[in-house]
């Protein structure tokens, strides 16, 4: 969301439920929008998103607006029968759209041998005859080289691409879980050598960018996050009556 | 700047926990992602990660320490200014059982703690006279009743999402894998309709499956298996292939987790025949009625509350404690007007009618249990002692169970009615995310005491 250049004010005010919200508080955490900044969600149920965004792949094709779809999902989303029938349709009618599977290794506490048979997830098209490119997750020049790759794939109307972003997930999957399938060694490893914002903090100085800068640049982003924050819990819960709006868009 | 710690709340429900053991002492520098303390909740025992840097100044809860109340503080640290902040961030995602942000402790629509119940129970006829009672949670019920029913018969086996490995989303099945192994406790990937056709298949092959739903939101990607294939298969083989499956799992709203994550399957699984639908509310209910669920040639769709699991309740120290489906049960007893209800509403409906008995209002409170068949014959005889029924249900009103229950009472109660029969449900809206718009769409006790009052003329 905040690639897509949406203000993380919103954001949080969303996350602790403030009529300030992205979804004015009534989506939460899982559903959040912005038609704005073409951010279509935000599902709670995994592995929706891949067919809406064949969906919305399919009205750019249709308008002919040139627009391209990125559909991103997990490694365990990518178990769930509705992504395949979305692969075969994308392929099928040359969809300008791009899969990315997120591949941080678990799907809550499945780690991705316990739950795919085929754990290469670029893979997963062959049968569509959709081609897949695996990436570095971690190393966000390479992410961006890749993506420019899918990019022109899409738009020179070649179809779809399925990306597989290797990459790691640091915390538990949600606040109450302990995450004790896992050492924390092998946590520990990955933050101490393959953190993406270390490794870029250090490409950029190797680049020759000031270390003042990019202190500066911390300290920016810090007092950004903290203004969020602030404003969220500042900001007022939701009117009452907006627990009756947006439920129909026309009055009948 | 001096920066607090406050003690965070790791799940929804939770409102308050053990300081189980610090990991850092006074004076040590921390940095983000460090282990600053683990604390236990009723769940699980998890690990408190600093967000901040600095160096511990004060540790102000010692280890060991219980009941601490969620936004406590417990330790201070002291950082540079700017540099750090006191608010813990919220995680990426809430799923399915996590809290995005800290809440103040606030006893929510639907959840909060127990009260006690000032009248006593009834007992259950279904429990021999003079049984001995121990205290048992939900949760340990289910899970002792699978495991009873699993050490019982060989060709019961559990699987779903998380139930091995992992103990349960919710630590339903906590301790199964262990006894049991992994050719009976199954974890499978995150493909619903996959594994609950593979769960029909396996019952249909003579297997009796029970398979967990991580919650029944997510059943919606498998509903054609539990309707068109394990409901209809005994009718149209004219007898021949039976599909004893049990689908079970946490149902209805739990608490903020938004409208995807929040919604009773109840009135769409009563509304097909062929299907056998359980929603019990106390430990004993859940116990005896899963094991029944097991046991039974039909499949059974059988509904749980995630905000009903931590509760404990008496449960009768039998060795084989089955219960008969689709048997309603007094929850307790009145002369002036019924609450029908079923799951976490009748926790709500008994609160109700504690309020209502100091304004001299005697309230009948009737646990529905079974969703279908339902226990019309119990709705009739409450109805035809008091004149006077209101529904509570936590689920929409349009085509509701409530709605049912008022079409039998007009149907074959219509002339022991003395006021026309009231609903209690939800507002009738997709379930709002806000702390403050969740709590005014959900029923709560109050709500049902004022229909209570109106179809008594008070
Ligand atoms: C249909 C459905 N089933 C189960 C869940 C519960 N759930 C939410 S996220 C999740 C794990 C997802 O793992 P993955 O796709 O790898 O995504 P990650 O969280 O690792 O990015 C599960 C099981 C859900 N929300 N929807
Ligand atoms: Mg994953």
């Amino acid at each position: 969301m905040l690639a897509y250049g949406i203000d993380p004010k919103v954001i949080m005010a969303e996350l602790t439920g403030r009529g300030a919200g992205i979804s004015r508080g009534k989506g939460g955490s899982m559903h959040m929008f912005s038609t704005e900044h073409k951010f279509y969600g935000g599902h709670g149920i995994v592995g929706a998103q891949v067919p809406l965004g064949a969906g919305l792949a399919f009205a750019h094709q249709y308008t002919g607006d040139g627009g391209l779809c990125m559909a991103y999902f997990g490694d365990g989303a990518a178990n769930q029968g509705q992504v395949y029938e979305a692969f075969n349709m994308a392929a099928l009618w040359n969809l300008p759209i791009i899969f990315v599977v997120e591949n941080n290794g678990y799907a809550m506490g499945t780690a991705v041998q316990r739950g795919s048979a085929e754990t290469h997830f670029h893979r997963r098209g062959t049968a569509f005859r959709i081609p897949g490119i695996s990436v570095n997750g971690m190393d966000v020049l390479e992410v961006r080289s890749a993506a420019e790759v899918a990019v022109a794939h899409v738009r020179s109307g070649k179809g779809p691409v399925l990306m597989e972003l290797i990459t790691y997930r640091y915390r538990g999957h949600s606040m109450s879980d302990p995450a004790k399938y896992r050492s924390r060694e092998e946590v520990q490893e990955m933050r101490d050598k393959h953190d993406p914002i270390d490794a870029a903090k250090a490409e950029l100085l190797k680049r020759g960018m000031a270390e003042d800068r990019l202190k500066e640049l911390e300290k920016q982003i810090r007092s950004k996050v903290n203004e969020a924050a602030d404003f969220a819990e500042n900001s007022p819960e939701p009117e009452m009556s907006e627990l009756y709006t947006d439920v129909l868009v026309e009055s009948y | 700047m001096a920066i607090e710690l406050k003690m965070p709340a790791l799940s929804p429900t939770m409102e308050e926990g053990t300081l189980a053991k610090w990991l850092v002492k006074e004076g040590d520098t921390v940095k983000s992602g460090d282990i600053l303390a683990e604390i236990e909740t009723d769940k699980a025992t998890m690990e408190f990660e600093s967000i901040d840097e600095g160096v511990i100044g004060k540790i102000l809860v010692a280890e060991g320490t219980e009941g601490v109340k969620v936004g406590t503080v417990i330790a201070v640290i002291g950082a540079d200014a700017g540099v750090a902040h006191p608010q813990p961030l919220p995680q990426a995602r809430g799923e399915p059982d996590a809290q995005p942000f800290p809440l103040p402790p606030a006893g929510g629509a639907g959840g909060g703690p127990v009260r006690p119940e000032a009248a006593p129970r009834p007992a259950d006829p279904e429990v021999p006279a003079g049984t001995n009672m121990r205290q048992c949670t939900v949760r340990e019920a289910l899970r002792d009743a699978m495991a009873e029913e699993m050490r019982r018969d060989s060709r019961v086996f559990v699987m779903g999402e998380e139930v091995a490995q992992y103990q349960g989303a919710y630590k339903v099945t906590q301790g199964l894998l262990d006894e049991f192994g992994p050719k009976r406790v199954i974890d499978t990937p995150i493909t619903e309709y996959g594994f609950a056709g593979i769960g029909a298949g396996a019952a249909m092959g003579g297997l009796r499956p029970i398979v967990e739903f991580m919650t029944f939101n997510f059943a919606m990607q498998a509903i054609d298996h539990v309707i068109n294939s394990a409901a209809k298969t005994n009718y149209m083989s004219g007898g021949q292939m039976r599909c004893p499956v049990v689908f079970r799992g946490p149902n209805g709203a739990a608490s903020r987790v938004g409208a995807q994550h929040s919604q009773n399957y109840g009135p769409w699984y009563a509304n097909v025949p062929g299907l056998i639908v359980i929603a019990p509310y106390d430990a004993a209910d859940a116990k005896g009625l899963l094991k029944a669920a097991i046991r039974s040639e039909d499949p059974v769709v059988f509904l749980e509350n995630e905000l009903v699991y931590g509760r404990s309740f008496d449960l009768p120290e039998l060795d084989d404690h089955v219960l008969p489906i689709g048997k309603a049960r007094i929850m307790r007893e009145g002369k002036d007007v019924t609450i029908v209800s079923y799951s976490i509403g009748v926790g709500l409906a008994l609160e109700a009618a504690d309020l209502l008995a100091g304004e001299g209002i005697q309230a009948e409170v009737l646990d529905l249990r079974t969703l279908r068949p339902l226990d019309r014959e119990a709705v009739l005889t409450s109805l035809a002692k008091t004149n006077r029924v209101v529904v509570a249900e936590e689920g929409w009103p349009q085509c509701s169970i409530a709605s049912e229950i008022i079409a039998i009472c007009m149907e074959d109660g219509f002339d022991n009615l003395d006021a026309p029969v009231l609903r209690v449900c939800n507002e009738d809206v997709p379930l709002p995310y806000a702390a403050n718009l969740e709590k005014a769409a959900m029923i709560d006790a109050a709500r049902i005491a004022a229909a209570v009052r109106k179809v008594c003329y008070r």
